[in-house]
């Protein structure tokens, strides 16, 4: 089985973006890392080689050519091969944009399983895994915190509101990953070194027929508001007359 | 272009990383009790070993994980995110302890001593410093004395990074009369009859890494656990005390780095006088202050390291780098307190505890003043 999994480039988490005044990120000194949701999906993956049901693992990235160095930590982590579908700085790229890049890997690549992390943490769209479902016809499992392969099946466990749901999910399937997935492993030096000797292949939209015409835009960004102090009510009386009087949220 | 591309390869940049999410994961959110603990699970150094840790800057032939200088380098500055020097240490003993087992070229010892250590399942300790002898290294008295097929130990140790639980403790004795040429390196196992450790030491600062006072009382140790060649332990010291010293330069500018990163955080937080006091000239001046010496010990080390690992001979630079950054980390600890203010003194400032780890950067391996000395005979003066 052939496993075709994502990496995206994201901001660290940990690292607090500022805005630079003119209604953009300034994203000079920050760090950037592979988002920790597709962490979780190159951790399965690897794991599935492990156990013998993946023969290969196949990480993709979309990006400019600085996102070869998460294809890399995904590579040092275990994964066999790498392929980078280069864009410009400059092009904006929408989730339905990535997911008909990501398409075109899969038609070229023909995986049965593909991994995606639920969502990246720079932008939080949670869109990907889905629309890259309709645009293959794939079944999809989404949100798993488990994972089986038997019998040409992907068996997905899902968190759902309170309890667990299992999807059986025929192959070739797409899977996204949610926490508590696994425990991802950290880059060691000589899985780094080996990572250094990994084909890592170089794409472009052309090489794959997709055409970058993002319908999302980003026009700027702003801070929230700053929330006003708060204020205590001394009673559940007045609190009841100051939701109905001043917030007007209750009749 | 970042600061890090102007002297990190891909590879080396991805090991920091991959050091520093480990510490901020497996050390960080348990550093206080370990420092207040006195110690670290040894479970820390299996899983540390697993993430290929431990074995930076050994070779992968004898079970070591690869790379040079600059990666030992980036294992230190990524562990250090876990803001205790003491667990830092305390899993970085085996890079001061095996470099002479690792450089005997003996499978035998490798095999039995060095891997099991690079695995996480066994400790492995240094022993040079002696109650009565510390920088003076040929000054060492503990005695090896041939015995057969055996040699019989006994003297005294002192300062034992580790020594408390060490399974191995890899101890410089004479073996000869000759100042230099009559010392040599033995692996003294700690279950071995007559090995005792006379006193677990309490110490200022890089409190969750045990330190003992060792005693060896005639222990007989088998001749195999001679590391090298007879009366070879003194040029096994000065060969290695320079990567030790890259290593503590790290030390430094991550501690210094950190206490920046917590008074900057602080400054924007705490208010006084209605307002956060990042607002006050004198806090941002200090900040800046101490961000240039942060930036100017870390681009340093990096650039010795560099050369090290390009095969030169740094003995002069890398000693002016340990010297700079273990000043550095004292200056800008001491400014980092004072901008917590009463805070910086409590026990759960984290810069509270970095300016105790940082009072022994000017005095463990090799002190400032040998090294200002031998700055100073490489100058020709």
């Amino acid at each position: 089985m052939k496993v075709l999994v994502t990496a995206k480039r994201v901001v660290d988490p940990d690292v607090k973006v500022k805005l630079d005044g003119s209604g953009n990120l300034d994203l000079s000194n920050v760090e950037y890392k592979l988002n920790p949701f597709d962490e979780y999906g190159v951790e399965e993956a690897v794991k599935l080689k492990e156990a013998g049901k993946a023969d290969e693992v196949i990480v993709v990235s979309v990006g400019t050519s600085d996102s070869q160095k998460e294809i890399r930590t995904a590579l040092a982590m275990g994964a066999d091969r790498g392929i980078l579908v280069e864009v410009d700085e400059d092009e904006d790229l929408d989730p339905l944009t990535i997911a008909k890049l990501i398409n075109g890997v899969v038609q070229r690549e023909e995986p049965q399983l593909i991994l995606l992390g639920k969502l990246a943490v720079d932008a939080e769209n949670n869109q990907v895994g889905q629309m890259l479902g309709a645009l293959t016809g794939f079944g999809q499992g989404t949100f798993a915190y488990r994972l089986d392969i038997e019998d040409g099946y992907a068996i997905v466990g899902r968190e759902v509101d309170g309890g667990t749901a299992d999807v059986k999910v025929a192959l070739p399937a797409i899977v996204t990953a949610d926490l508590r997935l696994n425990e991802p492993r950290y880059a060691s030096l000589p899985g780094i070194m080996k990572a250094k000797k990994k084909p890592l292949d170089v794409l472009t939209p052309d090489d794959l027929d997709v055409e970058v015409d993002a319908q999302v835009r980003v026009v700027g960004y702003e801070l929230p508001p700053e929330r006003a102090a708060g204020v205590i009510v001394a009673d559940v009386d007045e609190l009841i007359e100051k939701l109905r009087n001043e917030a007007k949220v209750i009749g | 272009m970042g600061f890090y591309d102007n002297f990190l390869d891909e590879g080396q940049s991805l090991l920091r990383e991959s050091c520093k999410r480990f510490a901020l994961k497996e050390i960080r959110p348990f550093a206080d009790e370990w420092e207040e603990a006195e110690t670290f699970p040894r479970e820390l150094y299996k899983k540390a070993a697993k993430a290929g840790i431990l074995g930076v800057g050994f070779p992968e032939a004898v079970g070591g994980s690869g790379g040079g200088p600059v990666e030992i380098l980036m294992s230190v500055e990524g562990l250090m995110h876990g803001t205790s020097t003491g667990v830092t240490v305390g899993l970085g003993t085996l890079g001061i302890a095996l470099p002479a087992v690792v450089q005997s070229e003996n499978s035998e010892l490798i095999d039995r001593i060095a891997r099991p250590v690079f695995a996480g399942d066994r400790i492995a300790a240094l022993a040079i410093t002696e109650p009565g002898t510390g920088s003076d290294v040929a000054g060492v008295r503990t005695t090896a004395k041939a015995d057969g097929d055996d040699f019989i130990v006994n003297g005294a140790k002192m300062f034992i990074s580790s020594g408390v639980r060490a399974d191995y403790i890899v101890a410089l004795c004479r073996t000869g009369e000759d100042t230099h040429g009559g010392l040599t390196f033995f692996v003294i196992e700690s279950d071995m009859p007559g090995v005792s450790v006379s006193r677990s030491l309490k110490k200022t600062g890089w409190r969750a890494s045990d330190t003992a006072e060792l005693a060896f009382d005639g222990v007989r140790v088998p001749k195999r656990n001679m590391v090298g060649e007879l009366g070879s332990g003194f040029f096994a010291v000065m060969r290695n005390f320079q990567t030790e010293r890259l290593a503590l330069a790290g030390y430094g500018y991550a501690t210094a780095e950190l206490a920046l990163e917590e008074s900057i955080r602080y400054a924007r937080d705490r208010e006084a006088f209605g307002r956060p006091i990042m607002r006050f000239q004198v806090t941002r001046h200090k900040l800046a202050e101490m961000a240039t010496k942060v930036t100017a010990a870390k681009t340093f080390t990096y650039q010795v390291a560099s050369r090290m690992a390009a095969g030169e001979h740094c003995v002069t630079e890398v000693s002016m780098a340990k010297n700079m950054c273990a000043q550095v980390a004292n200056e800008v600890t001491y400014e980092a307190v004072q901008i917590h203010g009463g805070m910086g003194y409590m026990r759960e400032s984290v810069v509270e505890r970095l300016s105790r780890d940082a009072r022994l950067l000017p005095i463990g391996g090799g002190t400032q003043e040998i090294m200002r000395e031998i700055i100073a005979k490489n100058m020709g003066l």
